[in-house]
């Protein structure tokens, strides 16, 4: 993984609450057994119609949308499955981060552990993000701030280890094996 | 001071202490495997030179990707795509290579992995349960903590038999008082994330109290922790009682003997203490839960049966009426139905099959709709059949299918059609979750029975009293 300071885009703004797994990649698309080129899957039933077309009504299609890193979606992101399929399918489609005012457990997990961003801020900062979709931002690790060219800042609280492993660009099995000692005299017990 | 079960539980396998600068190690008793969410971790495993720590910790078996139609003329099983077959034959090496037990095709125990690790008695009070997959919360019946994982951390716990985890806060849910006719755990947990929200328990471990939870039976209570995350929540649990001992008593995997005794004797002590305190408590009257179905787009989209459809005009409503086809205001009884599912790791067990089979028993299925029961696991079809239930559904006009995921998911190819209405007792009712612009109303066995035999959504007490 690489290390990870600052995400410097703009934004992609789904409004939808309750964005869930299906949705960022349907389960049709889980029989690869491999982690890669899953980023055609991401939202595909809303970017594809029943036929394999690309739809024009989707804003995830529209070529202003490409290389934007940042997406901003509605409350309650990313419930549903555990897949890690998820976070792999938005990170090829070339997210870096989402934002968010509530994500779900097992999603933030998993983006956390592959180097997408996941940020959960308060209810009033989200709503503006919301509101202006397609805003130029800069997330900072080092100082856990949002900002806009204008002065609009936004702080967020990520948990210690996992930003210390994005900054670091390590992964946490890594620390884990280093506990063997631990876990030996835990089994000894 | 005094503790709640889930404290007692999660002191008893931390490794290492959680500080601010770092999660617990906590120590897994049991990981089970599943094709879809471990090629990559053995890979993993594989780049890094590293074994399976604790192989017998650890069990595998294949049920997402694989057909529920028997092999052809043949021999051969009729997979999906070829790409559903390789990942059911990654699992065979990888479990060969790295010596993990898989329950495979024949072997009496395959089946959708969260039936068969209780029905194998590997599921016991106490542990610490994890798989690739979120619906692990089910093992929370017998008295663990069982939570799903990512990937990436599925590759943690083979590699080191331990996750880093950050402790939740914790939720107790009583229900007291006496569930109504015709009200299964199925209704209880529709009910609970209708009450709470699909977000209301998110960062909580819940545990499941109170009088009517301690009347149901195991796989009910497996049924009511099994959608635990479809609340948001990590796990959800139900201290083990006698009716839990009896039921893992026998169990292959269970203690044997003086074993089983010894081992019963410790989970007595696995209870939240008197006066511990859980972070939020929600209580709910029994007697307020009715047969309870989805008319949205999430769990949390929920209705008593005899109610109407919200006439709501947020956008969220707006869009989830549209999407399933129901009217602002229309009854949800007498909604016509394409399609009914009863099995998955919610209600795929033996139990739920005997509900549907009574209901089913001398009727028909309405000639508007195509049943599909799949049972759990190979030993819940092996003892429907020793019941004759096979012949009632097949009797009724249903498909009598192999063990698996199946409709639930739908990545076998066993799929509801765009713009079909499927009432479904799987777990999930989000867009395209059963196929592509299928509509799927989340029910008990017994609604879904019902429903199959009216062509539209029914409500079992009207039949039962036909009876």
């Amino acid at each position: 993984m690489n290390p990870i300071t600052r995400i410097q885009s703009t934004t992609l703004v789904l409004p939808q609450e309750n964005i869930d797994t299906d949705q960022i990649i349907p389960a049709r698309f889980l029989t690869t057994t491999e982690r890669t080129g899953l980023g055609r899957a991401a939202f595909y039933d809303w970017r594809y119609d029943g036929e394999g077309h690309e739809r024009a009504d989707s804003l995830l299609n529209a070529p202003e949308s490409r290389g934007r890193a940042i997406l901003v979606a509605g409350r309650n992101f990313g419930c549903g499955s555990s897949r890690e399929h998820a976070p792999w399918a938005l990170l090829d489609y070339g997210f870096q981060a989402v934002i968010s005012s509530e994500i779900a457990d097992i999603f933030r997990s998993n983006a956390l552990k592959n180097g997408l961003v996941a940020i959960v801020l308060a209810p009033d900062q989200h709503a503006e993000l919301l509101a202006r979709p397609g805003i130029e931002l800069c997330i900072d690790l080092e100082s856990m701030s949002i900002r806009d060219p204008h002065g609009w800042r936004a702080g967020f609280t990520l948990d210690a280890f996992a930003r210390r492993c994005l900054m670091m660009g390590v992964d946490q099995l890594g620390y884990l094996l280093a506990q063997r000692a631990a876990i030996e005299a835990f089994e000894e017990r | 001071m005094p503790r709640t079960l889930f404290d007692k539980l999660w002191d008893a396998h931390v490794v290492v202490p959680e500080t601010a600068d770092a999660p617990a190690v906590l120590y897994i008793d049991l990981h089970l495997v599943h094709e879809v969410t471990s090629p990559q971790a053995f890979t993993e495993l594989r780049q890094r030179g590293l074994p399976v720590r604790r192989t017998e910790r650890t069990l595998a078996t294949l049920d997402h990707s694989t057909p529920t139609l028997p092999a052809g003329a043949n021999g051969e099983l009729p997979y999906y795509t070829a790409e559903a077959k390789m990942q059911v034959e990654t699992l065979r090496r990888n479990a060969a290579e790295f010596g993990v037990r898989l329950y495979d095709f024949g072997s009496g125990h395959r089946g959708v992995v969260h039936v068969i690790g209780p029905e194998l008695g590997a599921t016991q009070p106490g542990m610490t349960i994890v798989c690739g997959d979120s619906h692990t919360s089910t093992h929370g019946a017998f008295g663990a903590i069982a939570f799903g994982i990512g990937t990436s951390e599925v590759g943690h716990v083979l590699a080191s038999q331990c996750l880093l985890q950050r402790k939740p806060k914790t939720m107790a849910i009583e229900v007291d008082g006496r569930l109504g006719a015709g009200v299964s755990a199925k209704d209880v947990i529709l009910h609970i994330i209708k009450s709470i929200g699909v977000e209301g328990g998110t960062g909580h471990a819940i545990e499941y109290r109170g009088s009517a939870i301690r009347g149901l039976d195991m796989e009910g209570r497996m049924t009511l922790c099994n959608m635990s995350i479809e609340a948001g929540a990590r796990c959800g649990m139900v201290a083990p009682d006698e009716i839990t001992f009896d039921y893992l008593r026998g169990r292959p995997l269970a203690p044997q003997g003086a074993d089983f005794e010894a081992a019963v004797a410790r989970w007595r002590a696995l209870a939240s203490d008197d006066g511990a305190s859980f972070d939020r408590v929600v209580r709910i009257d029994a007697a307020d839960i009715a047969p309870t179905v989805t008319w949205g787009t999430h769990p949390g989209m929920g209705a008593a049966i005899d109610a109407s459809v919200p006439a709501d005009d947020d956008a969220q409503t707006v869009k989830a009426r549209a999407y399933m086809g129901f009217e602002a205001g229309e009854a949800l009884v007498g909604h016509p139905v394409d399609v009914v599912f009863i099995g998955s790791c919610t209600n795929g067990r033996l139990s739920d099959l005997r509900v549907a089979a009574s209901l089913l028993r001398g009727r028909k299925v309405h000639p508007r709709v195509r049943m599909l029961v799949v049972p759990g696991s190979e030993a819940v079809k092996q003892g429907a059949e020793a019941e004759g239930l096979h012949e009632v559904f097949r009797a009724a006009g249903a498909e009598w299918r192999e063990p698996g995921c199946s409709m639930c998911i739908a990545m076998n190819g066993d799929l509801v059609a765009p713009g079909q209405t499927s009432v479904s007792t799987s777990n999930r009712n989000f867009e395209g979750r059963q196929g592509k612009g299928a509509r799927t109303v989340l029910a008990s066995p017994a609604t879904a029975a019902a429903s199959a035999i009216a062509g539209a959504i029914a409500d079992p007490r009207a039949l039962r009293a036909d009876q």
